[in-house]
């Protein structure tokens, strides 16, 4: 059993429970086969996978690597362990993101927690439950099978009076159970927990400051880390002048081949300090921009992958008697989270614990490690709240230069990136460009689908669409370039990318939507009705048709300005379709978004006012990309520094968000963090399509544009 | 320049011997272990930071400690007196007005200040008042829906003759 723990995760059996103390452990091995070869890429390695632990108290702890940045799934996972264990919901402490404690897991990305983390989870849960109904068999007399539970306290059927609590059971019990079947796991007609939206359990502390995130973490001696940045990225720095910070009283500076950083036990006489720094540095012109970017990516992204072809693509464009062609582009936009990259380091007793705002805590363990050039298990990552993720807190430089540095000086360091430091080191979600070419014959059913996507992955461009002639080809590395610094630059981009929520599959689908809308138009066929005539996928058809049932789709004439908008699309194994109404400003070229309607078939609903949190930040967030957001640039330099010259969506873009849960119990539960966000390029821009007759093929769709696109 | 400073904090007197020129934010983080306010911005851009001082929201980033002598200073941390959340903290819990939370402190603080002094605010009042508070989550929804609540609740108790 033991050969299965694998030591290189710096941990065993033994010392899990004696970091655990007493009581019931439950590891699990491995996971749901099924899952697995579902998606190789995502696999989880096949040693441990989840650990909960009924105390002698009666109270369960959860230990996920699974982090909570927002997305409620401190709540969503606690609700999946209560569920399983037939505990209630207050009896479950939840340790997430972990490294000394919890299992090894890749990261909190891709809607990954519910669908794949979570039937790990479950299964743990199920094989506590399954080991307390055991004991509790021996301590009652009875036979398992006349056991009921509820809320942690079993007892005899019909005997009410014949029971006994878990607290009991796990009394003065040093139990480990390590499981690698599938447990057999509760249905939704059986759930109690689950399936229910309690209020969050981050609720009281984020509401009172009690919350803490990585810069709250304080310990003994804590010094505050203003790094020297370049002014853009490519530049190599030539020589650096500290002396007049050095001469600053409390500074400390260090002095490392590719990081110097000024410390101070005040944040602000750090960057007093660092304002004393001079140096210079070597930038190599590169004569990249906003505009000229597209054709950059399409002349430099040439390797191509097939991702689908079937029929004759050739002899369908040849048969068609109007061929489609068109070229989607989207521009860099960035992550913004509220709370900037943050960490703190601290040196202890031959290690280092560091507190990061982490979306990947044992990758960056490992990172760090290797740093430092220490073995891991040197190295603890807690992971505290997250002030927001999106994807950009995958990337942990903060952190390892807050290793570094601590490292350096033997103290407890923080480095938490100013804002502009935040919009500098951000991995872009990177600008991509679509070429489609695609035919719809008499009947208005497509009849060619030739799609070309360069630097954005093909996240999102799988066709739903019955088409009986298509090819869909991927151009690029979309491996993301997260390493762009001072000492390199991508060949592709001129700083970093990387995921940001729903990587590729924004604009992948806003190009296919708009291309869907454009044929339906020209068909003259209702845009709802085309996409139903064109798709035999039941679940695409049920998102589209409630979402039109909400909407009240096409209701009467939009008034002139006014237009509305339907796309969908498939993301994270969930279905969803958007409908919107905008007004458009013809003096301005500004676009209100005013209502949207999204319904979504995310299988079983773990928590449905969650997923409808989610939806709505998913529209919400969405606003920015679709409407404002794009990183400025010259060459290496990023040209934004703050919130004045990059547009987040504020209260005064909110439309009215209707959200509609399409029910699905068949299916196992499904990504509900990304997937509203996907088509609203492609909702918005038919709409503006259909308000003015003018179409946008650029993201985003910004005043400036659509009034060029008005007077044109 | 170091000078000594009074001022009420969440209630209680502090009392500091600091330079009154630092920024009220990073001096609540670090001497006074007041973590609540975030950093967002450091430009009075974002809100994450917003304290209340005499009852007005301010944005401590930008705000010289100086500022708050002699004066109350509220933070989120002192807002729930007694261990009894305000109405607007338990309208967030009610409606999750909140994701990551990490506008939340500088959106509950602007919130009960403008509850305070427009007792019964349209939807539209309330979302302008906080166009200029940040959050990247898009809670926007339900912090709107929490202050109309919250809006309820401070009415309700306003003409039964509580402060
Ligand atoms: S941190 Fe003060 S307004 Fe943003
Ligand atoms: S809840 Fe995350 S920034 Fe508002």
């Amino acid at each position: 059993m033991s050969a299965l723990l694998n030591p290189s995760h710096g941990f065993n059996r033994r010392q899990f429970l004696k970091m655990v103390g007493g009581g019931i452990a439950v590891l699990v091995v491995g996971g749901p086969a099924e899952l697995f070869a579902q998606d190789r890429r995502r696999m989880y390695p096949e040693d441990l996978n989840a650990y909960l632990r009924i105390g002698a108290d009666g109270r369960v702890t959860v230990f996920s690597g699974k982090i909570e940045m927002g997305q409620g799934v401190l709540t969503s996972q606690a609700q999946m362990a209560a569920e399983e264990l037939g505990v209630a919901l207050e009896s479950i402490d939840m340790v997430l993101g972990d490294t000394d404690l919890c299992p090894w897991d890749m990261g909190t990305f891709g809607s990954l927690t519910t669908r794949m983390f979570g039937p790990s989870l479950r299964a743990a849960a199920a094989e506590g439950r399954a080991v307390l109904l055991n004991l509790a068999a021996a301590k009652l007399g009875a036979a398992k099978t006349d056991l009921i539970v509820e809320d942690g306290v079993v007892s005899v059927q019909g005997s009410p009076d014949r029971k006994v609590t878990y607290a009991e059971l796990a009394q003065g019990k040093k139990i480990a159970r390590l499981i690698d079947e599938k447990a057999v796991l509760r249905s939704v007609a059986q759930f109690k927990v689950m399936g229910k939206s309690p209020r969050r359990l981050d609720g009281r502390e984020k509401v009172t400051g009690a919350a803490h995130y990585a810069g709250d973490v304080r310990p003994q001696g804590l010094l505050y880390a203003r790094i020297l940045r370049p002014p853009a990225h490519g530049a190599t720095l030539g020589t650096v002048d500290t002396a007049a910070a050095e001469r600053r009283s409390g500074v400390k500076v260090v002095k490392l081949d590719d990081l110097v950083a000024v410390l101070h036990a005040d944040p602000e006489a750090a960057g007093a300090a660092l304002a004393d720094v001079t140096a210079e540095w070597k930038t190599e012109p590169l004569a990249l921009d906003p505009e000229n970017i597209f054709d950059h990516l399409e002349k430099t992204a040439t390797k191509a992958e097939e991702k689908d072809h079937r029929g004759d693509v050739e002899a369908a464009r040849t048969a068609a008697s109007r061929v489609f062609e068109s070229t989607y582009r989207k521009g860099y936009v960035a992550h913004s989270p509220m709370e900037p990259h943050t960490a703190v380091a601290e040196p202890k007793d031959g290690r280092v614990t560091v507190w990061a705002s982490t979306q990947t805590p044992f990758p960056l363990r490992d990172q760090i490690a290797q740093a430092l050039k220490v073995d891991t298990q040197k190295v603890r990552v807690i992971t505290p709240y997250l002030g927001g993720g999106f994807g950009g807190k995958s990337a942990g430089r903060q952190a390892i230069e807050a290793a570094r540095l601590a490292a350096a000086t033997g103290q407890p360091v923080q480095v938490a990136w100013t804002r502009a430091e935040e919009f500098f080191y951000d991995t872009f979600d990177p600008a991509a460009v679509v070429k489609v070419a695609s035919a719809v014959d008499a009947s208005g059913k497509i009849a060619l689908w030739d799609y070309a996507v360069y630097a954005a992955g093909d996240r999102g461009a799988a066709l739903f669409y019955d088409v009986p002639n298509a090819r869909v080809r991927a151009f690029g590395d979309t491996s993301y370039r997260e390493e762009a610094g001072p000492q390199s630059r991508p060949s592709l981009h001129p700083f970093a990318t990387g995921p940001w929520r729903a990587p590729g599959a924004r604009m992948n689908v806003f190009a296919v939507e708009s291309q869907i809308d454009l044929m339906a138009a020209a068909a003259g066929v209702d845009p709802l009705e085309f996409r139903l005539r064109n798709t035999s996928d039941e679940r695409m058809r049920k998102v589209l048709r409630e979402a039109a049932t909400a909407f009240g789709w096409p209701g009467p004439k939009a008034g002139s300005g006014r237009g509305r908008g339907i796309a969908c699309g498939i993301d994270a194994g969930t279905y969803v379709a958007l409908i919107v109404e905008i007004a458009v400003d013809a003096a301005t070229g500004a676009i209100k978004v005013e209502r949207v309607v999204a319904a979504q078939d995310m299988g079983i609903i773990v928590n449905p006012d969650g997923a409808r949190m989610q939806m709505e930040g998913c529209v919400t967030m969405g606003l920015g990309y679709v409407l404002s957001e794009e990183v400025p640039f010259k060459g290496g330099e990023v040209l934004v520094r703050g919130f004045d010259v990059y547009h987040l969506p504020r209260f005064s873009a909110l439309p009215k968000i209707e959200t509609v849960l399409v029910k699905n119990d068949d299916v196992a539960p499904q990504g509900a963090g990304e997937p509203a966000i996907v088509p609203l390029g492609a909702a918005v821009a038919n709409a503006l399509s259909d308000a003015t007759g003018k179409r946008l093929y650029r993201l985003p769709l910004t005043p400036e544009r659509v009034k060029a696109a008005l007077v044109s | 320049m170091k000078s000594s400073i009074q001022f009420r904090l969440n209630g209680r007197p502090a009392s500091l011997d600091t330079d009154d020129s630092r920024k009220l934010l990073w001096v609540l983080r670090t001497d006074l272990g007041l973590t609540g306010a975030k950093y967002g911005c450091g430009a009075g851009a974002c809100g994450a930071c917003t304290v209340l001082i005499d009852g007005k929201p301010v944005r401590s980033c930008v705000t010289p400690l100086s500022a708050a002598r002699d004066r109350e200073v509220t933070t989120i941390e002192g807002l729930a007196r007694d261990g009894t959340l305000h109405p607007v903290q338990e309208a967030f819990l009610e409606h999750g007005g909140f994701q990551c939370g990490y506008c939340t402190p500088g959106m509950i603080l602007t919130a009960a200040a403008f509850l305070h002094e427009n007792p019964a605010p349209t939807r539209e009042a309330i979302a302008a008042r906080l166009e200029h508070n940040l959050c990247r989550c898009g809670a926007h929804t339900r912090i709107l829906d929490a202050v109309e609540t919250a809006s309820k609740t401070t009415t309700a108790q306003a003409k039964g003759g509580k402060s």
